[in-house]
């Protein structure tokens, strides 16, 4: 088994925790992670991006090759179609939240950017916003994105549920809640 | 053993303090920066698992720079305790001094060099390979190919160090020090107790003990080629390829040998890793004679490729960066090692069909530097001849749109240097635009050029009390003692201008700026408001 995840975003909108939550789940299932990420200036408002590996054998590169992601969890539309090039074209999904985040004067026109999303044969786009606001706070669309993509995940849904209690203890029992009903309602959006 | 999830970078740090490391030290630069950040982190933690008689003092510090941090471990060696200085590449030409000449000197505490290089440029004003100055530097240089191997090397790095008496460099690339795997540690062994070097001919460099210290260098390095050698690892198999990786070159090129096998009937090319250097090449040649044709895969300059090619022609085809095989700049993929195995691309969904444009870092919202820069742009504005010179720092960012205010960015302290030089020979408003840390890293003495030359010379000093663009660590000397420095390095105090960057003072700064354009000597405008990335830690702490 071997699945292959990008997180794109831009810079602050939380990718490499995620990031690491995911890796933690997988882990605590059983499986081997390789997780990869470049900060430095890219964390100022520009592209982030992170590759999660995640097999039940060693993993070699540190990074994902072209073709062979299986998902592509994008927390900014544009940033969903920035790696394609990636995506396997057997079995990629794309899993993108709908809110634009415009801070460059070209960014192209959002119908644009949501037609070639929906031309790709496996998407989900989801207003993880709204749906973060509404289980507590505007922070957790993260974890509302990671929600919509658990059932592609090779993790238990309750693996996922543990850490994300794990990650967030420390910031209280509210934060947790908040995280765990935004992580249920991006779930319930695409599976039960 | 205990396990961790660790960065490569990480993974180092751990090493270190496993090793008994008693004096680390660093200046920030990615992809180097957490090497010290995890030291700090987890240094009470080390020491508190020491029994009471093994614990000494132990020191995790940034420096002014990466030459004072290398000088600062080797004094820790001299005294017989174990230690480590980290830097980006680029970092270890500013350290280059100590660092070749302690090539010469007897190490007497392990003394373990980690530099971190960045192919692609990521953060990086140039991609150099840190193999080759250890080569010039003629002492060992080891490179592992992912993080457990760097948690190994690190220990053994260490124990080599001190077994041979010279420094070791352990190269790093960026995606090694920033991706995270599994890692089983081992047993950490104590600090050494003090013991001086009590042959003091062996650090005295004068040119009678040198020119013997050297010669005692140029022998070890047959035990150098011998061991690392030893430590390549060979594997013959199929005779049509014969493969030689480097570093986390093997990770690309494993990603894509089973491919490679299911094509040929399960045959699997021949193999040589290279994990030290500098090898005495005796596997190489024996791959040689074996296989068909050599493919070198090593992240960086084609360092191993270019001594097998030689001056003469090879007596098998050689493929690597110099033939054109794999991409002579950038960091090495899967992919381009993929295409140099002659396999297939993956296949992949089509590209979208509307442009997709870069985003391109920059300012925080609300950064003091985006204040300043606005500040200097309309105090500019109605010259038409200037030359603004940027540093090295998160201010760089003015050189790109909207703004687009500065001139040049060449490495730390060039501002003050390349400014000062411009207006010796004529250039009207000279400004060097410069960072707090980037000024004590290497803008101080530019600074005293031009004083001493009475250079006309407007310096501003982005003061936001930190190293911001690597993630905020603590600026070397508080801001209170900048205009005392500035006046002991020979400023005039009419002339050193203490300014808040703040929008709402636009006015003032653009007058301040103004006037000190119009004076004739060296002027320096201090331009202070905190970063916001350092409040926030400072708030979070």
């Amino acid at each position: 088994m071997n699945y292959n995840i990008i997180l794109a975003g831009v810079g602050g909108q939380g990718g490499l925790s995620v990031s690491v939550l995911i890796a933690r789940a997988a882990m605590a299932a059983g499986y081997r992670v390789k997780q990869s990420e470049v900060h430095g200036m890219s964390q100022r408002g520009g592209e982030v991006l992170a590759h999660l590996r995640i097999s039940d054998r060693e993993i070699q590169s540190p990074t994902i090759p072209k073709g062979e992601a299986d998902l592509i969890l994008a927390f900014e539309p544009l940033e969903a179609l920035r790696y394609l090039a990636w995506l396997s074209a057997d079995r990629g999904a794309v899993v993108a939240a709908s809110t634009p985040l415009k801070n460059i004067s070209d960014y192209p026109d959002i119908n644009d950017v949501m037609a070639e999303l929906k031309k790709l044969p496996r998407h989900r786009i989801i207003d993880a916003d709204a749906l973060a606001k509404a289980a507590g706070s505007g922070k957790a669309a993260n974890v509302v994105l990671v929600g919509a993509a658990a059932d592609l995940l090779p993790i238990p849904a309750e693996a996922i549920e543990k850490e994300i209690a794990m990650v967030f203890a420390r910031k209280g029992e509210a934060i947790v809640q908040t995280n765990i009903r935004a992580f249920k309602d991006g779930k319930a959006q695409f599976s039960r | 053993m205990p396990e961790f999830v660790l960065s490569g970078d990480e993974a180092i740090a751990r090493g270190a303090l496993d090793s008994g490391v008693s004096g680390a030290f660093a200046y920030p630069g990615t992809p180097s920066t957490e090497i010290m950040e995890y030291i700090q982190e987890n240094r009470e933690e080390r020491l508190n698992s020491l029994r009471e008689s093994e614990r000494s003092s132990m020191v995790a510090q940034w420096c002014s720079n990466e030459k004072t941090a290398y000088e600062s471990a080797l004094g820790v060696s001299f005294v017989g305790k174990r230690a480590m200085v980290s830097m980006k590449h680029v970092g270890l030409n500013v350290a280059m001094d100590p660092f070749t000449n302690s090539a010469l000197v007897r190490i007497n505490g392990g003394l373990v060099v980690v530099v971190a290089d960045d192919p692609g440029m990521h953060s990086s004003q140039d991609e150099q390979d840190s193999r080759v100055l250890a080569d010039f530097a003629r002492v060992p240089c080891f490179e592992p190919s992912d993080q457990q191997e760097a948690y190994d090397m690190t220990r053994a790095a260490f124990d080599y160090s001190e077994a041979h008496e010279v420094p070791v460099l352990l190269r790093i690339t960026t995606r090694l020090a920033h991706a995270r795997s599994l890692v089983k540690t081992k047993a950490a062994r104590a600090p050494n107790p003090l013991s001086k070097c009590t042959e003091p001919k062996a650090w005295i460099l004068m040119p009678a003990n040198a020119q013997k210290q050297w010669k005692v260098l140029l022998d070890k390095n047959l035990q150098f080629r011998a061991d690392a050698e030893a430590a390549a690892a060979l594997a013959l198999r199929d005779r049509s390829l014969g493969v030689i990786t480097c570093g986390l070159g093997l990770r690309y090129y494993l990603e894509n040998e089973d491919d490679w096998a299911a094509e040929r009937g399960g045959a699997r090319p021949s193999l040589l890793h290279i994990g030290r250097y500098p090898i005495s090449g005796d596997k190489i040649r024996q791959l040689a004679g074996y296989a068909e044709r050599l493919l070198v895969i090593e992240e960086g300059y084609p360092h191993i490729e270019r001594e097998i090619a030689g001056v003469f022609s090879a007596p098998i085809p050689v493929a690597g960066k110099l033939s054109g095989d794999l991409p002579l700049d950038g960091e090495l993929s899967a992919d381009s090692v993929r295409k140099a195995l002659g396999l297939a691309p993956k296949k992949a969904l089509p590209l979208p069909g509307i442009p997709i444009p870069t985003r391109p870092p920059q300012f925080c919202q609300g950064c003091p530097h985006a204040d300043s820069i606005s500040a200097l742009k309309e105090a500019l504005a109605d010259d038409a001849e200037f030359f603004a010179a940027s540093d090295i720092g998160c201010y760089t960012l003015s050189a790109l749109p909207p703004y687009k205010a500065v001139d040049s960015c060449v490495d730390m302290g060039a501002s003050i240097g390349m400014a000062r030089g411009a207006s010796c020979v004529g250039q009207k408003n000279a400004v060097a635009i410069i960072g707090d840390s980037t000024f004590y890293h290497s803008g101080m003495t530019n600074l005293v050029d031009a004083v001493a030359h009475k250079t006309r010379l407007t310096v501003l000093i982005l003061d936001n009390s930190t190293t911001g663009m690597t993630g905020a660590q603590p600026t070397i000397s508080p801001g209170s003692r900048l205009p005392t420095l500035l006046e002991g390095l020979g400023v005039e105090r009419a002339h050193i201008r203490e300014l808040e960057a703040h929008r709402k003072n636009h006015a003032i700064n653009v007058a301040a700026i103004r006037e000190e354009l119009d004076y004739q000597g060296v002027s320096v405008i201090v331009l202070k408001r905190e970063c916001l990335e350092y409040l926030k830690k400072a708030r979070q702490a």
